[in-house]
């Protein structure tokens, strides 16, 4: 019944593999089929096993294909798991990823290695879909590892650029840094549970551990560097800012939609184990809220139009950890989802102006675009309005101000968190409208040449965006708050799906009068309504005011410009000295010095030893003759005395 | 057992000398000839292994294919050969690597073609010997035989420091083996001494429980040897040094096949024959195991040098291998055992490819490079294949070895095991910042703007390569399966073994040098009885002062 499950993954990487070996010989009318068919064949049958899954008992089919790695007690089979979480995934990745690939069609036809992008973009996808179906953690981190690859291959598909070559190996690298997390954590999973099965290992957690003490708190905390590396927050977020060195589709694909949330995915995976350690969540919640924070006031600073995407992806991935970090991890994969449709929707979006104007991406070069790209334009709004949490219609309002409530209102949240998301969210709006504001409205800035040719994209790119602008509306219906919904008799469809699924929090949950929870939405949606208006008039209107203000923060400008000099910090104080102690310490002075020159001089002692020798072995017989007889006498000499 | 009647081991040992004999008589001049005639002797080994493969009874016995006659029947010398899990892969690892280096040297070798494939052939010899010996004087002639062939191949058809490089290489490790040599007749003399059989039989030594502190020297020489051979920090430096001036072929064989017969070593010699020992110095070479991972990995990401930054990661994977196998439990073992077989595909490849590149562009050097993705894509997809294996990149085969090996060595050693799953992180910053030097960017030297890719032969040469990558990290299961037997037992002899030991453990010094206290005793153990290992306690070493048990006292 369940024969087609591991149909899902394998049509991507049948499409990698048609493509990667064949690509060059197939034309690009045949990739262009194969590619986005791929994705779309998988799509399809995710759909049905989903259906599926909603029938079967307890929510779950499971599908064994073969032992991968058996040694002894240590065995690991190819199994994938559909349940209520991974039958959510699948879907936002082959859905998202699909509507990717077509947009990819006209986004990149006129690229050189058409067929290698295409090729690595199902291959992505092959990955992501282990990473979420691997039932056993250690096929999981085949995913985990496969994706950050591609992710790898991706951010260097334009490779004659150095800095696409420096920001795909700094991708690898940092993710790696993340991975070594992952792994100490399924040694040690493994040594006590004796199988890295996760259901298993979450059945088991309660009596197999201790709450709140040491080995799960450490094992999370392992586990939570491994998602702050993939899902780029605080301290590893550094690669995903520069990752943007990719295609766009990419950026979207990867960096926005899909990948990233593969942190978010482990958290919500391992929620057993997390809710356990309660220090563990407290830092899961502090490292979300500061990456929120932090991120958006960069993003504030960018003028480049997909760094500012970047940092707003950073930001809101903060607002899902935050989610986690106070117990609500189906608040936090409600977020993953709407987010899903609304970043893809932006850097989509923004992918179709960079090729109207000809590559460019500095947002003080566009303005006024909305005549020329309509389309583009006006599901960009959408987008924004999404991300920006404007009230009662768009995705992001749903997810984000549900964060923000449970932040505050569950038993391991805090007034604090629920602040610091609560300014965040206002940024968020600031900056988002400053960035639809410079892109699209106000006068043109573009330089006239440019803007001659500037046309709307193609229809493979446009649908795609019409179709995810409609998801980052209706996607947030799946989840309104019982405060909305209620009087208008309108479910929560996405807690009513989640329910019983993840861990709950051992804590009794703290009662709340419904007027502060709608107090507490007030003041959050009014001031990101105020920061939207207010940025829209500032940098569509009076643009001169918004660079005296500029001026007068110039400081501050500066420091939020460069990112808070994080990248030259973190090479000065970790990369510096590493790479010195291992050359001047380890290898000159160690190895080159210590080690060769012993075993050099030892073998230059034994020559010159035998070089000293061989000067009595001179053929001279007279010598010869003397030294017998010194010897004999010697001989001679012991014997006497 | 032999497969349809032919003694298969033989076969494979010596065909290659037919090859040798046919080079005889060719001229000179007549290098092609000569190329397909090494081309195909070292052809027709492969294939006459690739049964082992399939013959191989995973339920047999421990030693198959063996074939036992006297030889030097007055010592009790023979020729006996046999080969269970471990050995099996290494032969075939042997007969591929060698035939993928004689075609690899295709057009890199100019001068003196016919003694070069002569010597590649001879080596073939002695590493399959070294491989399948079950007798141990055997053993050592086929170990000392594969020395000089590679002597020649470095001191010869290397590049400019080749004569430094190849008298350091021979030196070192014959001066290491010569005390092995020196172990090995101790143990035919205690041997004698214990059951009045004359044999160098290494199954009967198996049986042989050696006293103490005899047991800790011997267990010493053999495992310096070894260990110089592996190599372990420190005793390293020798292999940057060959390997930068060996010719390609001679760096595939080397870090293929040579490196691994350390290893091969310590699980068929210095660890079954003296368990105590081994329990004993386990704390030390965990560690230097572990030093070995991460001091290779940090000393190859300063490297300037392609070639030596494949060398030295040689010493951090190696290092993996013995982490693995002196965990001495089964993952840890498997791995190790897997992962002398990934070393060999991965690294072998990766000297492979940069021999290709020097073939054009006669420098190693990484700054000579930049952006040749560009005009080499093939190429390039190649190296990021075998740069990915050897990062250990899941669903590749460096992976499976790398995971069963940290399972293993966490069991027991959780902060060895921690430190080493560092070196995941080091391995993707020097590879792959090699990697972004040399393919990515746009091409700035001239001299690599014309860099022809690479043609059907070279492909073919890689080829085999890729596929067992992705085999063995796909499905290592017939790996695995293989081996096992010949893992369990390795653990069991030397876990069981162990038991037998001296009442006060560790002994309170080995001849003084080391201070009591240092050595870790062994697991579990019954009371050491006198009775059972005084034949051989009192043999080699007759004691003069304390015994064991007074020393407790």
């Amino acid at each position: 019944m369940t024969s087609y499950l591991w149909l899902i993954p394998s049509f991507p990487l049948l499409g990698f593999l048609v493509n990667g070996l064949l690509g060059r010989f197939l034309g690009r009318r045949m990739v262009s089929l194969i590619g986005p068919g791929a994705v779309g064949a998988s799509l399809v049958v995710s759909v049905l096993v989903f259906l599926e899954m909603l029938a079967a008992p307890e929510y779950e089919i499971t599908q064994n294909l073969f032992t991968w790695i058996g040694a002894g007690t240590f065995q690991i089979p190819v199994a994938f798991t559909v349940d209520r979480l991974s039958g959510l995934y699948i879907l936002i990745v082959t859905g998202v990823g699909f509507l990717i690939h077509v947009y990819s069609v006209g986004y990149m036809w006129d690229e050189a290695g058409y067929y290698r992008y295409f090729a690595f973009l199902n291959l992505f996808i092959f990955f992501m879909l282990l990473l979420v179906l691997g039932s056993s953690l250690l096929l999981m981190f085949v995913g985990w590892e496969g994706v950050g690859l591609c992710s790898y291959l991706l951010i260097g598909f334009y490779f004659e650029r150095d800095s696409a070559a420096a920001a795909a190996k700094k991708a690898f690298v940092v993710n790696r840094i993340g991975d070594f997390g992952f792994i100490v954590a399924t040694l040690l999973l493994f040594v006590i549970f004796g199988t890295l099965d996760m259901a298993e290992i979450n059945a088991r957690a309660e009596t197999a551990l201790s709450f709140g003490g040491a080995l799960v708190t450490a094992i999370t905390l392992l586990f939570l560097l491994g998602a702050t590396g993939k899902s780029a927050q605080i301290p590893l977020y550094v690669w995903l800012p520069d990752a943007m060195e990719g295609p766009t589709p990419v950026s979207a694909l990867i960096h926005a939609a899909t990948m990233v949330t593969a942190g978010l995915y482990l958290l919500a995976r391992m929620s057993a184990l997390f809710v356990m350690a309660p220090v563990t969540m407290a830092v899961v919640a502090a490292i979300g809220a500061a990456t929120a924070f932090f991120a958006a006031t960069v993003g504030m600073a960018q003028n480049d139009i997909k760094r500012v995407l970047a940092y707003s992806t950073v930001s809101q991935l903060g607002f899902m950890f935050m989610a986690m970090g106070v117990g609500a991890f189906a608040v936090g994969i409600f977020h993953v989802m709407t987010h899903a449709f609304f970043k893809a929707l932006l850097f989509l979006g923004s992918g179709s102006v960079i090729l109207a104007l000809h590559h460019e991406q500095d947002m003080q070069k566009m303005g006024g675009l909305r005549f020329k790209l309509p389309i583009t334009t006006w599901t960009f709004v959408i987008g924004t309005l999404a991300i920006s949490g404007f009230p009662f219609l768009f995705a992001g309002f749903f997810s984000k101000d549900e964060i923000l409530w449970q932040s505050f209102s569950s038993p391991w949240g805090h007034p604090i968190l629920w602040a610091v998301g609560a300014v965040t969210a206002v940024l968020t709006a600031f900056y988002m409208f400053r960035a639809v504001a410079l892109t699209f409205f106000g006068e043109s800035r573009v330089d006239p040449h440019v803007a001659m040719q500037a046309r709307e994209s193609p229809w493979t790119m446009t649908v795609p965006l019409i179709l995810l602008a409609g998801g980052a509306i209706v996607g947030g219906w799946l989840g309104i708050p019982h405060i909305l919904g209620e009087p208008l008799h309108l479910p929560n469809v996405l807690e009513h799906y989640f329910d019983g699924f993840f861990a709950t929090l051992p804590t009794e949950a703290v009662h709340h009068e419904a007027s502060t929870e709608l107090l507490l939405m007030g003041i959050s949606t009014g001031a990101a309504l105020v920061a939207m208006w207010f940025a829209f008039r500032l940098f569509g209107t009076y643009r001169d005011r918004a660079a005296r203000m500029k001026a007068q923060l110039a400081a501050l400008h500066h420091l939020l410009f460069n990112k808070y000099f994080v990248d030259e910090l973190y090479d000065w104080v970790i990369i510096k000295p590493i790479y010195w102690t291992s050359r001047t310490v380890l290898w000159l002075m160690v190895d080159v010095r210590l080690i060769d020159w012993t075993v050099n001089t030892v073998g230059n002692m034994a020559r010159s030893f035998g070089g000293a020798l061989r000067l009595t072995h001179n053929g001279i017989i007279q010598n010869y003759a003397v030294g017998i007889a010194l010897g004999a006498t010697l001989i001679l000499w012991f014997l006497v005395f | 057992m032999t497969i349809l009647g032919f003694p298969i081991l033989s076969l494979i040992i010596f065909s290659p000398l037919l090859g040798v004999l046919l080079l005889f008589f060719v001229d000179r001049e007549r290098s092609e000839l000569a190329k397909w005639i090494a081309l195909l002797a070292s052809g027709v080994t492969m294939l006459i292994s690739l049964p082992l493969y399939f013959a191989f009874d995973i339920d047999g016995p421990a030693f198959q294919f063996v074939e036992r006659v006297s030889w030097i029947s007055a010592w009790g010398v023979e020729y006996h050969l046999g080969l269970d899990g471990i050995s099996l892969f290494l032969v075939l690892l042997t007969t591929l690597l060698t035939f993928i280096s004689v075609l690899s040297a295709w057009t890199a070798v100019t001068k003196n073609v016919r003694e070069f494939m002569i010597t590649m052939l001879l080596l073939e010899v002695g590493m399959n010997g070294v491989f399948v010996a079950l007798d141990v004087f055997l053993f050592y002639v086929f170990w000392e035989l594969m020395l000089f062939p590679m002597y020649f191949l470095i001191g010869v058809w290397g590049s400019e420091r080749r004569l430094y490089a190849a008298i350091k290489f021979v030196v070192y490790t014959m001066s290491a083996s010569v005390l092995m040599l020196v172990a090995i007749l101790t143990l035919y003399y205690l041997n004698y001494q214990s059951t009045g059989e004359l044999t160098f039989s290494l199954l009967e030594w198996y049986k042989l429980r050696v006293g103490f502190p005899a047991q800790y020297w011997l267990f010493a020489a053999f495992a310096l040897a070894f260990a110089v051979k592996v190599p372990m920090f420190p005793f390293h430096t020798w292999l940057p040094d060959a390997h930068v001036e060996a010719p390609t072929a001679g760096s595939v064989i080397l870090a293929g096949v040579l490196l691994k017969m350390g290893t091969y070593g310590f699980v068929r010699f210095a660890m079954p024959l003296f368990p105590v020992a081994t329990h004993a110095f386990l704390p030390y070479l965990i560690g230097l195991a572990v030093i070995g991972i991460l001091y290779g990995a940090l000393v190859c990401m300063v490297q300037p040098d392609m070639k030596k930054l494949v060398a030295y990661s040689s010493v951090s994977h190696m290092g993996f291998v013995m982490l693995g196998l002196f965990a001495l439990n089964f993952q840890g073992v498997q791995g190790g055992l897997l992962q002398m077989l990934n070393h060999g595909v991965s690294t072998g490849g990766l000297f492979l490819l940069v021999g290709m590149l020097y073939e054009r562009r006669h420098t190693k050097a990484i700054a000579e490079f930049g952006g040749l993705m560009k005009v080499m894509p093939i190429y390039a997809t190649f190296f990021l294949i075998f740069v990915l294996s050897s990062i250990g990149l899941p669903g590749l085969n460096g992976f499976v070895g790398e995971y069963l090996i940290l399972v293993g060595a966490f069991q027991v050693e959780p902060v060895a095991a921690v430190l080493a799953a560092f070196a995941v992180i080091l391995a993707a910053i020097y590879l792959l910042w090699m990697y972004q030097r040399v393919f990515f960017g746009k091409i700035t030297n001239e001299a690599n703007a014309g860099l022809k890719d690479l043609p059907l032969r070279e492909i073919l040469v890689l080829a085999p390569l890729v596929v067992l990558i992705v085999w063995v990290g796909v499905y290592p299961k017939p790996f695995l399966d293989r081996m096992e037997p010949a893992a369990l037992r390795l653990i069991d002899m030397v876990q069981s073994h162990a038991e037998v030991r001296p009442a006060d453990d560790p002994p309170s010094t080995v001849w003084g040098l080391v201070p009591s206290g240092w050595l870790r005793p062994a697991p579990t153990g019954i009371e050491y009885s006198s009775a059972e290992i005084s034949s051989t306690d009192d043999g080699l070493f007759p004691r003069t002062g304390t015994q064991p048990e007074e020393r407790a006292r």
